[in-house]
């Protein structure tokens, strides 16, 4: 077994460990943390199913983003939309037999990579030109920009320049799920677009990217305009009572 | 009225989005409360040795206690869709008036003291030290937002910077920061009932003087009462009804809708206030206590319903806060003593609380009162949709009810209706620039300069509509209006209330 092997199933292991536990850690504190008085933003649902239709059009369509600014909303959804085909599509790397769905996407996830990109250099460009977006930009949102196009464009480079073992690599991921390691091919792009892949799986939890299942949690979109007909008390709240 | 010491902005009728001036507003502070107006609410008179430990002490807790500010703080992605979306920003172009740089002020503190990145990184996630300056930058731009809550339509993910900027005012107040003008009106409702400071006897002469006038006005003995056990309905109102222009305007069309639809009502001297600073300055305690009055003036006099008046933020209380708060509302559960007591004494064939235009329009659907509408021929009316009526209530029982039940309202009342632009109206109101513990005159430049998005739509309809007279349900949208109208060349009486109008066209003979 390389060293390289060893390596990156441990660089795996870790980031996955890490990934998993930071994302379960803070999704518990969101959870147990109470909201103690109604605040949806107004006009809200008034039921349950109302709730999660709101929910669900913020996160498919971006509903308030395209109120807000169409150039966000294209950029960002382009974006969105392109990395979740790219990631389905790599579900063929996790799978075997690959689901025959997963199959079926495979030439959209491919060019899916492009409105990714392109969605992302868009968002980048803002950070420039935009004074107030340059204005409220921090290192790490230029960092965080550069790393997704760096797995992007490595990731391209791939499909698109000079093929990797994907059969190699793929008995090297099966191999990681079930703890039996197998190499890893040693082609220089590949460990570029894995290392990335890794150093992104780390940040997730402590970065900016808890907007993912912030969303769901968020007062102003997740609670039902219900305040007249149902007494909403949180814990803490109803020990001021006594 | 004086010169002003700054720029009024020019008003073209709709409103273009500024290059930022860093600093632009950096002097516009209001003036902070002595040790013993802080005192009087609980909180230390001035900044102590150890007041940085005891803010993030402070600011420890309310992530803990407020599941808002918790993922508020993580979620945002610095994505800029919010940036023009502040009235206070559009006005002063500064850009710690952008929503998302006035939430920094308290992220790059958060992530400081409770993120691993901030921790360990700073520089790369912009994390700072809450050293005194970054305390002064809360303290000045924590006062420069009114809680409007507009930026929080537009955020992907509701990004509410009220709620950060409520925190930031807590944790202020906790270290020995507090504003003048909203703790010195806090103080005036614990000790004297409501904010004002008018004490029950004027309050009694007040309504005595409003009784005769309008009599001589009509020829009806339309009646004001107070501290009546037994009145079916208790109304709520803000405390400047009592006596300022143009909102005494709208407390004589409440009285005339009670009196034509032959309701019995009361006000009460115990809670004489309806408005609700407690909630401005964020401390649950104080809100909480400030609303306890409702609950006791309610059970004292033994109502059915619970009415409130014109008043913006006292009908987000009201409407989204009081079941929490005191129980006045329906649903409590078996276990609910607290609740319970209340709520078995109010009628739940009425929603409680209830807005006063939800009352007017149901007695208008029923055809309980009725209107002469040519009476409001002279005015041509625009609305203006107040914010914390907006996006922090409701009225009636369809959500956007708190849009079309004035409007409609104002429709069955006069004949002539224009909106203004709309991207300004609805849920994408701007506030009227003095809202959220704004409305003192040493904040007068920030509330000219705020006002100006909602000035510029007005322009807009003035000019190519006629209209003169821009109706609202706010005490605050009142009193700020007909101070900024004039700084805009607008005269003031242009501002007044919906029941003004109706108090203009409501037949008071129909049941005779
Ligand atoms: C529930 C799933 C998600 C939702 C609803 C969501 C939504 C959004 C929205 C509305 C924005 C703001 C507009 C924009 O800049 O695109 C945004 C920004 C962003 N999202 Fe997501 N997102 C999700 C998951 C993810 C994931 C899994 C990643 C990364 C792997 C990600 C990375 C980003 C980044 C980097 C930005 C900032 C772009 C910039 O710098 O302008 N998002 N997201
Ligand atoms: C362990 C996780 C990952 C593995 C093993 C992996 C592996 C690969 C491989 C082998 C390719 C080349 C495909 C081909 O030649 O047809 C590829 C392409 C690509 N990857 Fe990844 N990748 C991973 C995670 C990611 C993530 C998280 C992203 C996005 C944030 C990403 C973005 C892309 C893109 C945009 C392409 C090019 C388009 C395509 O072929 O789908 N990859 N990846
Ligand atoms: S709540 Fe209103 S005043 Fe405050 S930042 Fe948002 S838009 Fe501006
Ligand atoms: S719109 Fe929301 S996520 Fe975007 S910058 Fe403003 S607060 Fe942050």
């Amino acid at each position: 077994m390389s060293s390289l092997t060893i390596f990156f199933a441990l660089l795996f292991y870790l980031a996955t460990a890490l990934l998993v536990s930071g994302l379960a850690y803070k999704i518990y504190i969101y959870s147990r943390t109470p909201a103690p008085l109604k605040i949806p933003t107004m006009p809200a649902p008034t039921t349950t199913t109302g709730v999660v239709m709101r929910m669900g059009r913020e996160v498919v369509l971006f509903e308030s983003l395209f109120k807000s600014n169409k150039w966000i909303w294209i950029f960002g959804w382009m974006f969105h939309f392109g990395l979740l085909l790219v990631l389905l599509r790599h579900l063929r790397y996790f799978t075997e037999p690959v689901w025959g769905w997963v199959v079926l996407i495979q030439p959209f996830g491919k060019y899916a990579a492009f409105a990714m990109i392109a969605g992302l250099l868009g968002l980048w460009a803002r950070r420039f030109l935009v004074d107030r977006v340059r204005y409220i930009s921090t290192p790490s949102d230029h960092l965080m920009l550069a790393l997704l196009v760096g797995i992007g464009l490595t990731g391209m480079a791939m499909s698109f320049v000079v093929h990797t073992n994907i059969v190699g690599l793929k008995e090297f991921m099966l191999g990681l799920m079930v703890f039996d390691w197998q190499p890893l091919p040693a082609d220089p792009i590949l460990l570029a677009h894995l290392s990335l892949v890794a150093l992104l799986m780390i940040i997730f939890p402590i970065s900016k990217l808890l907007h993912a299942p912030g969303i769901f949690f968020s007062p102003t979109r997740n609670q039902a305009d219900n305040s007249r007909d149902t007494r909403h008390v949180a814990s803490w709240a109803a020990r001021l009572e006594k | 009225m004086a010169a002003p010491k700054f720029e009024v902005p020019e008003l073209k009728g709709y409103t273009d989005i500024p290059l930022l001036r860093e600093g632009a507003a950096a002097e516009v502070k209001s003036f902070p409360a002595n040790a013993q107006i802080q005192e009087a609410l609980g909180f230390p008179g001035e900044l102590a040795e150890n007041w940085q430990e005891t803010a993030i002490g402070r600011m420890g807790e309310l992530l803990g206690k407020y599941r808002s500010l918790q993922v508020f703080m993580d979620a945002c992605v610095h994505c800029g869709a919010c940036t023009d979306k502040c009235h206070y920003y559009l006005g002063t172009s500064d850009p710690k008036n952008m929503p998302v740089a006035r939430q920094d002020l308290m992220r790059q503190v958060y992530r400081r003291y409770f993120t691993f990145a901030g921790k360990y990184f700073p520089k790369l996630v912009g994390a700072k030290d809450l050293t005194r300056e970054v305390l002064d930058d809360w303290y000045r731009y924590y006062y420069q937002c009114s809680e409007c809550r507009r930026c929080s339509v537009y955020c992907p993910y509701g990004i509410d910077t009220a709620e950060i900027t409520m925190a930031g005012r807590e944790i202020l107040d906790c270290v020995g920061i507090g504003q003048k003008y909203t703790n010195e009106i806090l103080g005036k409702v614990h000790r004297i009932g409501n904010n004002l400071g008018l004490p029950g006897p004027a309050l009694l002469d007040t309504l005595t003087g409003l009784e005769e006038d309008i009599e001589e006005d009509t020829g009806f003995a339309v009646k004001l009462p107070i501290d009546v056990k037994g009145a079916e309905v208790l109304l709520i109102t803000p405390s400047a009804d009592f006596f300022s222009e143009p909102h005494v305007e709208s407390l004589i069309g409440y009285a005339k809708v009670f009196h034509a639809a032959g309701i019995s009502w009361t006000l009460s001297s115990l809670a004489s206030e309806a408005g609700n600073f407690g909630m401005f300055i964020g401390n649950y305690e104080q809100m909480q206590k400030v609303a306890l009055r409702i609950r006791e003036a309610a059970l004292e006099l033994g109502v059915k319903r619970i009415v409130v008046g014109e008043c913006g933020h006292a009908w987000r209380v009201a409407y989204s806060f009081w079941n929490t708060l005191i129980g006045v509302g329906l649903g409590a559960g078996a276990d609910d003593k607290y609740g319970r007591m209340l709520q078995q004494q109010l009628d739940p064939n009425y929603p409680q609380p209830a807005h006063i235009c939800e009352v007017t329009y149901d007695l208008l659907q029923q055809g309980a009162i009725t209107m002469d509408k040519e009476a409001n021929d002279h005015r041509i009316i625009t609305f203006h949709d107040s914010c914390n009526v907006a996006r922090g209530s409701r009225m009636g029982d369809m959500p956007g009810g708190q849009f079309l039940i004035p409007r409609e309202i104002i429709k069955s009342v006069a004949n002539r209706f224009h909106d203004m632009a709309p991207e300004t109206i609805l849920e994408g109101t701007f506030c009227c620039g003095g809202g959220g513990g704004l409305l003192t005159d040493d904040l007068m430049e920030l509330r000219v300069k705020g006002a100006q998005p909602r000035m510029d739509a007005f322009k807009d309809v003035v000019d190519n509509h006629g209209v003169n007279f821009m109706a609202t349900i706010c005490a605050i949208c009142k009193a700020q209006f007909t101070k900024v109208l004039p700084y805009y060349g607008f005269d003031m009486s242009m501002v007044g209330g919906v029941h003004q109008l109706v108090s203009t066209a409501i037949r008071l003979d129909a049941k005779q």
